[in-house]
């Protein structure tokens, strides 16, 4: 028989800790009603505070493997779920209100994402095709369950619709490309794929299912031409569940991309690389322009993202742990902007009222100076403007393409920045040079205000300062 | 060698025909019942494959659960194919010329010169005694105990996400309260009532 030995549980204690907590949650929301709800937030919230304390209290810089190598436990792993942590507190937070102004704070909101936040940490830990795959699911099955939440409304049910089948799509592209090279390499642990293939001579077939799994990537990380759900979905979703999707889940992504374009088929590099500058241009370009034509601010978001996606995609493609480092770097920072925008728009709407559209910022200046200095920083950084976080995150992807010599990458990139920049730079004038169409106040409780501005002002501290932050990166990326 | 060759072509037909039917008939009931011809014939490929236990799965669960659960539905449900069709032609010739491009390439790439037995080894044969059911349970709750769980967790959001998306509570619909019928007493239900007979005529 088998000759086994007890895994090591300790290194999947967070993962183990939020599982358990989850069911909690899931099991008190039926004992409550609709006026007590309230306490499956605060519920949510304690679980994602005491898997950061755990995954804190155990962090090491060594890299630990275990359950028989498919989970893996290394720095980057810890930074990018204390990331992912982060994110899905802030998202709650600003959510609550949302949800619960139009009657869909339902329990199910709050497992659902914390089911997603297991799926991601699955996903980020993942050491093995298995696990990619598994987290994979979590995470997607409890997003197109969010996306559909708001039953009663003809646009959510619509975008839940298409992100379903055409993720169910690109997860059978996934499956397909894991499964021929499951089929040449015989192994699904992603490094023994990697000692496979460095003593392999031809790479044909493996360079055949990794084409598959790249477009599987892709999909999720919403990149040209694996991108018409994005806009469709943002735009349709409930803001709430948009922020839910638009943050934490890019982690998870760009985690998936690092794990089996890294730790399995680094040796694939010049097949992987050529296919990754094609998705960057294209991302940047298409993100870029379409993003001018929209007038209302989620979709203008979608495409933003998938601009910023081709620059994430951009400083992987280096295939040098410098790049990594800026590319991890570009995602903790878009992930913290676009909690910040789409966080921006829940705080400015209201019951029947969702601030979607560009004419909606008219005139913030006038109705909440603060608030419309909260944006600026925002778009600023979104834009690339210094001295915010965005600018720094845009020129270490850039310095990192031009170190590995593809100085006309780096160019492209710079001018589709400057194009991206007119559509930011066209809030900040609705918001401070065209008059408002309504004059009250914007109206929303303590706690989303506060965070907002916290968000806002990480964003420009950290732009003063990102020397930290780099450096964690850089510290923390698999060599 | 000979026999185990002519019925795995046997078999293979029968599943890329199947395959075909599924997604050119009309009828959709049909359709569904060559998927099970078409799940049928892929579990005797398993077994050649010495997989006995994933076939019995197969057509216990796929075959034996969900295509009987998929005919119903799609009995129960009045599907216009017609509409379906819709822009079927116009977006034909692209549909051919995609297909065709990407069976060409897949074909050069995997041709059979890059999968011969001298390429790929076949795996070892095991004897009469050998247990598929076994070896599986072995492995399944030791080496991948974590995917295991991970996957009976996804199981969890997939009831979690059915339940909220289709439970409707809705005050008006009439339902049955078995506790309050099965206490109902003889006067909330029959009403005595004098009449005098009617005279015959």
């Amino acid at each position: 028989m088998i000759n086994f030995q007890l895994p090591d549980f300790s290194p999947a204690l967070p993962e183990m800790f939020l599982l358990g907590m989850t069911c909690i949650v899931l099991i008190v929301d039926l004992f409550l009603n609709d006026r007590t709800r309230l306490v499956t937030y605060f519920l949510a919230q304690v679980a994602l505070l005491g898997t950061l304390m755990i995954t804190l209290n155990t962090v090491s810089l060594d890299v630990q493997t275990t359950f028989s190598g498919v989970f893996i436990r290394d720095p980057m792993s810890d930074v990018l779920k204390i990331a992912v942590y982060t994110a899905a507190f802030v998202t709650f937070l600003y959510a609550k209100d949302y949800l619960r102004d139009r009657g869909i704070l339902k329990g199910e909101f709050y497992v659902l994402g914390l089911f997603g936040v297991l799926g991601m940490m699955v996903l980020i830990s993942a050491h093995n095709f298995l696990t990619v795959y598994l987290g994979l699911e979590l995470l997607s099955l409890s997003m197109y369950a969010m996306v559909a939440l708001q039953r009663d409304s003809a646009v959510a049910s619509e975008a839940a619709m298409k992100y379903f089948i055409l993720g169910a799509i690109a997860s059978g592209m996934l499956l397909y490309g894991m499964s021929i090279i499951y089929g040449i390499t015989g192994s699904l642990d992603l490094s023994e794929m990697a000692a496979q293939i460095s003593t392999q001579k031809s790479h044909i077939l493996m360079a055949f299912g990794l084409v598959f799994m790249i477009v599987g990537i892709a999909f999720k990380l919403g990149a040209v031409p694996f991108h018409m759900w994005l806009p469709d979905v943002y735009h349709g979703a409930p803001t709430a569940v948009t922020l839910y999707i638009a943050s934490a889940p890019k982690i998870a992504a760009f985690a998936m991309l690092m794990r089996l374009l890294i730790d399995g088929l680094y040796g694939m590099h010049e097949q992987w690389q050529g296919i990754l500058i094609i998705l960057a241009v294209l991302s940047m370009g298409v993100g870029n322009i379409l993003a001018i034509a929209q007038t209302n601010i989620k979709r203008m978001l979608a495409y933003s993202t998938i601009s910023h996606v081709g620059f994430l995609i951009l400083g992987a493609l280096t295939g040098t742990q410098n790049g990594f480092a800026a590319s991890m770097f570009y995602t903790l920072s878009y992930v913290l902007m676009a909690l910040g925008g789409f966080g921006m728009i829940i705080l400015m709407s209201r019951k029947g009222f969702e601030a979607d559209k560009l004419e909606d910022y008219k005139g913030l200046n006038q109705r909440s100076p603060w608030y419309a200095l909260m944006m600026l920083i925002l778009m600023f950084s979104m834009a690339g403007v210094p001295p915010f976080l965005g600018f720094w995150a845009k020129l270490a992807v850039l310095e990192e393409v031009v170190a590995a010599g593809h100085v006309w990458l780096a160019i492209v990139g710079v001018i589709f920045s400057i194009i991206g920049a007119f559509y930011y730079i066209r809030v900040v004038k609705l918001m401070y040079f065209d008059k408002a169409d309504v004059s009250e106040p914007l109206s929303s409780s303590l706690d989303m205000r506060l965070m907002i501005s916290l968000n806002s002002l990480a964003v420009l501290f950290l732009g003063i300062f990102p020397s930290g932050m780099l450096n964690m990166c850089l510290l923390s990326v698999p060599g | 060698m000979g026999t185990e060759k002519i019925i795995f072509y046997i078999f293979a037909f029968i599943v890329v025909f199947g395959a075909t039917m599924v997604i050119s008939v009309r009828n959709p009931v049909k359709a569904a019942l060559y998927l099970v011809l078409t799940f049928f014939a892929s579990a005797a490929i398993w077994l050649l494959l010495e997989a006995e236990f994933l076939a019995i799965v197969l057509v216990l669960v796929y075959v034996g659960a969900v295509m009987v659960l998929f005919v119903f539905v799609v009995m129960m449900l009045d599907i216009n194919v017609a509409r379906l069709k819709e822009g079927f032609i116009r977006y034909l010739p692209l549909g051919i010329g995609v297909a065709v491009l990407m069976a060409v390439m897949m074909i050069m790439v995997v041709g059979p010169e890059y999968f011969g037995l001298d390429k790929i080894a076949a795996p070892e044969r095991h004897g009469a005694d050998y247990n598929n059911i076994r070896e599986i349970g072995g492995i399944l709750y030791t080496v991948y105990v974590y995917p295991f769980e991970i996957a009976a967790v996804i199981l969890l959001v997939a009831i979690v996400a059915a339940i909220v998306l289709t439970l409707r509570r809705r005050p008006n619909t009439r339902q049955q309260r078995p506790e309050e019928q099965i206490a109902v007493k003889r006067g909330e239900r029959v009403r005595m009532v004098k009449m005098s007979a009617e005279e015959r005529k």
